[in-house]
Parts: C-alpha cells; structure tokens; sequence
C-alpha cells in the first residue's frame, strides 16, 4: 500500500509515522513540527477546539504546498496530518515532517508549511470556550486576500 | 443546476451544509450577490470561492454540474 504523505485525518496523530515517511538515506536532518491545543488565548480559557475540513480540496491544498516546498527546496521531503473533529487540550492538530540532507532547509521549509496551511488549506477552527463558542477566521491577520484569492505561489 | 457546499459559520447560518442551485452559467461575483441577496449570508466580502476543488476568481465562471465552495478565512493549524 502507497503511502500518504499529506492527509486529514479525524483520530489521533502519531508524529513518529510521518518522521518513517520521511525517512532516506540521503537526509541529514528530520524536522518535525507538532501543533498542539492550546488552553489560553489572550485570556480565554479553551475547553476544547472542532475543527472542520473541506477535506478532498484540503489535501489537494496539502500537496500543493509539497510542490511549493520542492520548487524551494528541492530534495526535501514532506509529509503533513492534520486532524479534524474534537480536539482536548494538548491534543494533536497537525504534524509536519520535513527531511533534507542539511538542517537548514529541514527547518525553513517546516516553518514555511505551516504558514501556508494557515493561508490557503480549508481548515477552520471553532472554539468552545467555558461561556461560548465561535468559529475562528484569519489568524494571520492578513487584510482578507487583497489579490481576490490567496497566493498559491509566493 | 450545481451545488454548493458551506462550511464553518456558512453552515450554521443557512442552517445546511450544502445547496442547489437552480441557475445558468454565472460568475463567481454575481452568484455571491445571489448569496447575500436571496439566502442572507453575511461577511462574504471574507469569503473565497473554489470551484470543483480550486480557489477561483471573481470573474470565473460558474458551470452547470460544477460544485462551488464556499471557503471563509481559514484557520487550520
């Protein structure tokens, strides 16, 4: 069975399967990201997060920004999870492994995942609070898309 | 005829998480009229559009059978 490198996935995420998918004997370096729940957001107390996909265009979203980072980086390898569903505190939401054959680009092309996940991937974010809850839009604080869409090459 | 799917805040607005359409060809921009006119979708000035899986433009044109999203500001991660 092939495989998947990018996915959405709706049950917890074990960070030590993307790192075996990124795994080569040319890498030097492994980088892994884990974005977790977080409890407090400016002083509001999460009880817990649901997140929400439009799943098939989100892991075509996925593997674009694979293609964005091999244009950049070429010779790296990338593999992202992301979960939906119910998520508690502490939990899981996404996980990025990045191989290269020197640390630099491993990191670099890490950050630069999950910046573009936060920008062009269908994935949103409703927070249950103790006293509410509400759907969370543009964490970036970017001016909503000035050129009509977001930027699928940088 | 295509339909429409709606997600996050989009869905619980309107109640459904997707509808038909009953109309021929029209842009991205005159069927978001058509949104905030006939079905009172708010804070769509925020919101993208992807037609079959891909972000479109304003000007793009909306198909018979295609299936048009609506995707507000995102906020995975």
């Amino acid at each position: 069975m092939k495989e998947e490198l990018f996915e959405i996935v709706d049950k917890p995420i074990k960070p030590e399967i993307l790192v075996k998918k990124v795994e080569s004997r040319e890498a030097g370096a492994i980088t892994t990201f884990i974005g977790t729940v977080r409890e407090w957001t400016k002083g509001e107390k999460t009880v817990y997060l649901e997140y929400q996909a439009y799943k098939p265009m989100a892991v075509k979203m996925l593997k674009t920004i694979g293609d964005e980072i091999q244009a950049k980086w070429p010779k790296t390898l990338v593999a992202i999870t992301h979960r939906i569903g119910q998520l508690d505190i502490s939990d899981i939401a996404v996980v990025i492994a990045v191989s290269s054959s020197h640390r630099k680009a491993a990191y670099e092309a890490n950050e630069y995942a999950i910046e573009r996940i936060k920008q062009i991937v269908p994935i949103w974010k409703k927070e249950h609070w103790e006293n509410g809850e509400s759907w969370l839009g543009d964490q970036l604080e970017n001016v909503p898309y000035p050129d009509g869409k977001p930027s699928i090459k940088e | 005829m295509f339909t429409v799917l709606l997600f996050a805040h989009l869905q619980e607005e309107a109640g459904q998480n997707r509808l038909e359409i009953n109309s021929e060809e029209i842009t991205v921009s005159e069927f978001k009229r058509m949104l905030q006119d006939k079905y009172k979708l708010t804070q769509l000035d925020q919101v993208m559009v992807a037609i079959n899986e891909e972000f479109a433009l304003n000007d793009d044109t909306i198909k018979n059978g295609d299936t048009v999203a609506l995707i507000p500001p995102v906020s995975g991660g």
